[in-house]
C-alpha cells in the first residue's frame, strides 16, 4: 500500500491539512488500513522535498498546515496509477515455506500443518466478513475487505491444491522419502535438478 | 438448545472388497440461531453428512437427533412431516420441478403440507421476494438462469418458517456478489428468525460467514474453528506498523 501515492490522490481533490488527510485516508480505506499521525506528517515532508507537494508558507508547523499538489505531483499520481505493481517475482511466502518445510522434517506431519493453517485462514476471514455484515460499510470498506477476502481465500485454495498434490505423491510414492509408509514419517530427499535452480525472491 | 445433533454417525455403502466408508463416527451439533459451515475437498463425506441429518439417508450407526428427538426409529411418515414443516433443504443441483412456476415450485412444501394453493401461493411470493425474484414468479425453472434456478431452491428450503436448513453448496451457481446477499439473508434468517443453517461447502468464502467453521476430511471431522475474537482485532493501528 502505498500511503505516498493515497496522499496524492487525496491531495488532487484540492488543499487539505495533515490531519484531514489521516482522517480522508483511513475512511476512504474503509479503516481497513489505519495511520499514524507521524506516518502522515514524514510522507508530506518527502513529498515536499521531492516537488511533488508543496505547503503553506506561512503558517507554523503543526494541524493548521496547509498542504497542495503541483504539477509534477499531478503527473507522478497519473503514471502510478497506470503502472502495474510488480508481481511477476514469486513473494517469499512464509505460509509456502513452511509447508514444503514440513515434507522434510521426519517428525512433521504435513496434513496437520496444512490444516494448522487453514483453520486460522478461515478465523481471519470470519472476522473480515463480520465487518461486512454491518449494512452501514460503505462502498470503500466494502472493496478493500473484498481484496482482503479474496486474497486469503487464494491461500486457502493453495492449501487445498497443496494437500491434494502430497495425497497423489503419497499414493504414487513420489514423495521426498517415499520409502516411508506415511507422510508423517518424510526423510529428507535431493531437489531435482530443476528445482535446485528455483529461487525464490522477494 | 441442540437443533441438530449427530451421534457418532458412520455410513458405509457396499459390502467386503467393494466397502467404502462415506462417514467414520461423526458427532457434530448446531445450535438453534447458529450458522455452521462443513468444509471440506470433494468426497471427504459433506453431502452424505447433509442427507442423513436431513434424514433423506439412514446412517449405517449412529443417531440423528432433531430439535432432541431421535430419528432413527421414527415412521417414515413422521420424517416426511419433519422434512416438509421443520427441515428446508436445498440441493446441489437444485432438484426443481420442471413443470410449476418459480412460485409454485416455492410454495409446494406448503400445499404438500395440507395448505390451499391459494393461501400456499402467498409466503411462496413473500419468499422470492426475499431472494430478489418476485418478478420471476411466473417463470419456469427453464427459462431462469442457473443462478436464479438456486435462488428458487433457497426460497422453497425456507418457505414456512423452517427450523432447520441444510443447504449443499448453496451458492455453486452464484457470482461472489450474489453469493453473499444469499450467505447475509441466511444468516439473518439464524440471527432474527433462530433458525439453524448447516452449509456445506469447499468455498472458504462461502464458509466465512458462519459462526463456526468444520472441517471434515476422508469422512471425519478433524478439526473446527475456536470463537474468532471480535473483528476489532483487525483494526487496531499496530498491526500496520
Amino acid at each position: 500500500m502505498s500511503v505516498r501515492h493515497a496522499m496524492l490522490a487525496l491531495l488532487s481533490e484540492g488543499p487539505k491539512y495533515g490531519l484531514q488527510l489521516r482522517e480522508e485516508f483511513e475512511a476512504g480505506t474503509g479503516e481497513v488500513w489505519p495511520l499514524n499521525v507521524g506516518q502522515v506528517y514524514t510522507t508530506l515532508h518527502r513529498l515536499e522535498r521531492d516537488g511533488l507537494v508543496e505547503s503553506d508558507e506561512t503558517s507554523d508547523e503543526g494541524p493548521q498546515k496547509g498542504f497542495r499538489i503541483t504539477a509534477e505531483g499531478e503527473q507522478e499520481l497519473a503514471r502510478w496509477l497506470r503502472t502495474p505493481p510488480d508481481l511477476s517475482s514469486p513473494p517469499r511466502d512464509e505460509l509456502v515455506m513452511k509447508v514444503l518445510v514440513a515434507l522434510r522434517v521426519p517428525s512433521a506431519d504435513v496434513h496437520a500443518v496444512i490444516q494448522a493453517h487453514r483453520r486460522y485462514l478461515v478465523e481471519v476471514m470470519q472476522q473480515w466478513t463480520r465487518i461486512k455484515e454491518d449494512d452501514g460499510a460503505d462502498l470503500s470498506a466494502l472493496l478493500a475487505i473484498d481484496a482482503e477476502l479474496f486474497r486469503l481465500d487464494s491461500v486457502v485454495r493453495w492449501l487445498d491444491a497443496a494437500e491434494a498434490r502430497v495425497n497423489r505423491a503419497a499414493a504414487d510414492g513420489t514423495l521426498p522419502g517415499a520409502d516411508q509408509a506415511s507422510t508423517r514419517n518424510q526423510t529428507r530427499a535431493p531437489l531435482p535438478p530443476h528445482r535446485r535452480e528455483m529461487r525464490i525472491r522477494r | 438448545m441442540s437443533m441438530l445433533e449427530l451421534r457418532q454417525v458412520s455410513k458405509s455403502y457396499g459390502q467386503g472388497d467393494t466397502e467404502v466408508h462415506a462417514l467414520h463416527e461423526v458427532s457434530l451439533t448446531a445450535d438453534e440461531g447458529e450458522m455452521v459451515a462443513v468444509m471440506g475437498p470433494s468426497g471427504s463425506g459433506k453431502s452424505t453428512l447433509l442427507t442423513i441429518a436431513g434424514t433423506l439417508e439412514e446412517p449405517t450407526s449412529g443417531e440423528v437427533l432433531i430439535a432432541g428427538q431421535p430419528v432413527g426409529r421414527v415412521s417414515r411418515s413422521t420424517k416426511a412431516r419433519l422434512r416438509r414443516r421443520v427441515i428446508g433443504y436445498v440441493f446441489q443441483d437444485f432438484n426443481l420441478l420442471p413443470g410449476l412456476t418459480a412460485a409454485e415450485n416455492v410454495s409446494l412444501p406448503l400445499e404438500l403440507d395440507g395448505l390451499s394453493a391459494r393461501k400456499a401461493r402467498v409466503p411462496g411470493l413473500r419468499g422470492l421476494e426475499r431472494l430478489g425474484l418476485r418478478e420471476r414468479a411466473a417463470h419456469y425453472p427453464d427459462q431462469l438462469s442457473g443462478g436464479e434456478r438456486q435462488r428458487v431452491a433457497i426460497a422453497r428450503a425456507m418457505v414456512g418458517e423452517r427450523r432447520l436448513l441444510l443447504a449443499d453448496e448453496p451458492s455453486g451457481a452464484l457470482d461472489s456478489v450474489n453469493a453473499q446477499t444469499v450467505m447475509r439473508l441466511l444468516l439473518d434468517a439464524c440471527k432474527e428468525g433462530g433458525m439453524t443453517a448447516v452449509v456445506v461447502t469447499h468455498d472458504a468464502q462461502l464458509a466465512s460467514w458462519a459462526d463456526r467453521v468444520v472441517f471434515l476430511r476422508d469422512g471425519r471431522v478433524t478439526d473446527q474453528t475456536a470463537a474468532a475474537p471480535g473483528p476489532e482485532s483487525l483494526l487496531t493501528p499496530e498491526r500496520n506498523q
